[in-house]
């Protein structure tokens, strides 16, 4: 599966968020996307599944146009873990798994689609969790049962926001890892916003690394993480080291504004101290 | 927190899921039941004289047609008094019930809001709004005039707020709150024309303006028994089939949307729906509050929060109470049936969110 964009632009009311996108993602793979706050990661993963609309240039899946795919189908193609639910209402664990296979389930599949919700409670080591009320759960429970409930979509193309913020180190690199595991045994293209880069770094594929609005560099870890891009993006001073072929990001310090050339923080320098 | 671990196979997990759908299925047989057990044993004992058997005797020669007794005979008055009161009364309120609990399901479900009700989006203040203009100021938007204008005026007052937002949504992206924020502010406007109409006039229509706003069954005949019934019944057989995009709906517009549901027409499909629903009702019986806010919510606190079972569920708590509130107001004082629901209604409501709070921790 290939997902082609080209020229994405994006503006919420006036203030413009993507600006020119131009990237290439073909799977079976499994892509991190990194960048600074607000630098429009969710807005590029809203614009793939028609969450949002575009304000110019295209998106294709497998060479169509999401506007022409209907809301329907694309769930079937492309699923989605969001950053968090709702849980107004108290929803059991399978309940709100069983509805990640709403595209696909008819009148009777109730019982081939408790199969389904089995296998991924399984996967993800929650299925003590099956029966309890969804917004009973800790975050990070929460976050498990939202992925469980992505895994359970069976879509070609998973797409994930953020799905290790609330998990704890060991968890982190469990879900990374399955999520790498999952594209290689599936054949699907995985796509997953992050905030930890060394996660990223050490699972991904390829990292698509953004800075205000558009694509700064894409490619596999090890050309894309290195202390120069991390300083112009993240406004960070930082030391790389190789770990078994993977970069390793030490964080130094950050860097205050009037010292990047480029001024592209957008991250408040640390208000206590003048920052070297 | 340490937890115990349990693991489950495969066929336990299914076993305990089918075993969790039972019990809800239970819940609603028992519902039923006291619904029928209600109309029979205390709604339709008018008469002291005469028992329930023979209630039913005389209800069941009614409609096999062999209803000629003496007239002014106990049995001639007992007759005409069920047939043309007691029967069109309890309809309605079953209707009444059903409909105003399956709306706030609906709406709760919709706006992913647990405050939200069928007066939500402002239909109540419109329908006052004809309502009392016809009651008042004797003016009708339409050519019938008399009691039937009430009705008709009801109706197209509760109509303009459902046309206002569907209009409004054609040139803005809906979000539950702006939906919300919407009818208040629809709601704030009707409501100071009524309270201006209402300080306008002298104390006996007033009375009859203020009885119609509380909501109350009183002087339910055949006629009003039509049109409710068919958007009731209509309505709610649409709100049933969708149950599967509703639990999509409460799970918040980015996952319904990843989900495959188009969350823009399907809120709009489900307003108008739900607005010709309450709309129907609203126009016959007033304004009865609360049971459509609080008879969704009883259901969810015993059985969680599944759509396919809440609907159906709500609709027979919701029946079951406004019944039970209007055994209650004829009993007692002949008071408007709305008074008597949020008096009754609202401490049960605390007294299962107590205890509720205490067994399980299940509060929204």
């Amino acid at each position: 599966m290939i997902i082609d964009i080209q020229g994405l632009k994006f503006a919420y009311t006036s203030v413009p968020v993507l600006n020119e996108v131009t990237v290439t993602i073909e799977g079976p793979k499994f892509v991190s996307i990194l960048g600074p706050n607000g630098v429009g990661k969710s807005t590029l993963i809203h614009c793939i599944n028609k969450i949002l609309q575009p304000t110019g240039g295209t998106v294709m899946i497998d060479g169509e146009s999401v506007t022409d795919i209907t809301v329907k189908e694309m769930a079937k193609i492309v699923g989605y873990v969001p950053y968090s639910a709702n849980d107004s209402f108290p929803l059991s664990v399978v309940d709100t798994v069983l509805m990640g296979r709403h595209p696909h389930s008819t009148r009777k599949s109730l019982d081939s689609d408790l199969d389904v919700v089995y296998e991924v409670l399984d996967k993800l080591g929650i299925l003590d969790l099956a029966m309890r009320p969804f917004n009973e759960l800790s975050a990070g429970q929460h976050q498990k049962v939202m992925l469980a409930r992505g895994l359970a979509q069976e879509p070609r193309i998973l797409l994930l926001d953020e799905p290790t913020s609330n998990l704890d180190v060991r968890h982190q690199l469990d879900v990374a890892k399955m999520l790498k595991a999952l594209s290689r045994e599936k054949d699907i293209l995985v796509i997953m916003i992050c905030h930890d880069i060394n996660i990223a770094a050490k699972y991904s594929d390829e990292i698509i690394l953004l800075s205000r609005g558009t694509i700064y560099s894409t490619g596999v870890p090890k050309e894309v993480i290195t202390e120069k891009s991390l300083r112009e993006v993240y406004g960070v001073k930082s030391v790389i080291i190789d770990d078994d072929g993977s970069p390793h990001v030490i964080l130094k310090d950050s860097i205050s504004e009037a010292e990047t050339e480029e001024g592209p923080v957008r991250i408040a320098v640390d208000r206590e101290g003048q920052i070297i | 927190m340490s937890e115990i671990v349990i693991t489950r196979t495969r066929e336990q997990l299914k076993r305990e899921y089918y075993k969790a759908l039972s019990r809800k299925l239970i819940l609603l047989t028992v519902c039923i039941t006291g619904i029928l057990l209600f109309i029979g044993l205390f709604s339709l004992s008018v008469f002291d004289s005469i028992s329930l058997g023979e209630t039913y005797e005389i209800i069941w020669n009614h409609i096999v047609g062999n209803n000629d007794y003496e007239p002014r005979s106990l049995e001639w008055w007992a007759d005409r008094y069920i047939w043309n009161r007691s029967i069109p009364h309890i309809l309605v309120a079953i209707i009444a019930g059903c409909c105003l609990s399956i709306c706030g399901a609906l709406m709760q479900s919709l706006m992913s809001n647990p405050l939200a009700d069928p007066y939500t989006t402002g239909i109540s203040s419109g329908a006052c709004f004809g309502a009392v203009t016809a009651i008042i100021a004797g003016i009708t938007f339409s050519s019938i005039t008399g009691e039937m204008g009430i009705v008709t005026n009801a109706f197209i007052g509760a109509m303009i707020p459902a046309l206002i937002i569907i209009l409004i949504s054609a040139r803005i992206r809906m979000t539950p709150a702006t939906i919300i924020l919407i009818g208040t502010g629809i709601s704030y406007f009707f409501n100071s024309m009524v309270t201006y109409l209402m300080i306008s006039t002298d104390a006996d229509t007033l009375k009859t303006a203020y009885i119609w706003q509380v909501g109350s069954l009183d002087g339910m005949t055949w006629a009003s028994v039509p049109l409710m019934f068919t958007v009731t019944l209509v309505g709610s057989i649409l709100v049933l089939l969708s149950w599967r995009q509703l639990n999509l709906m409460s799970l918040g517009e980015e996952s319904a949307v990843s989900l495959g549901l188009d969350v823009q027409k399907f809120r709009i499909l489900c307003l108008i729906l739900m607005s010709l629903m309450t709309a129907g009702v609203v126009t016959y019986v007033g304004i009865i509050g609360f049971v459509g806010l609080v008879a969704p919510h009883i259901v969810r606190l015993v059985i969680g929060g599944d759509n396919k079972y809440v609907i159906p569920l709500s609709m027979a708590v919701g029946t079951l109470l406004l019944l039970f509130a209007d055994y209650v107001a004829i009993q007692f004082a002949n008071l408007p049936v709305g008074v008597v629901m949020s008096l009754i209604g609202s401490p049960v409501f605390l007294i299962l969110i107590l205890y509720n709070h205490k067994s399980r921790g299940v509060l929204y």
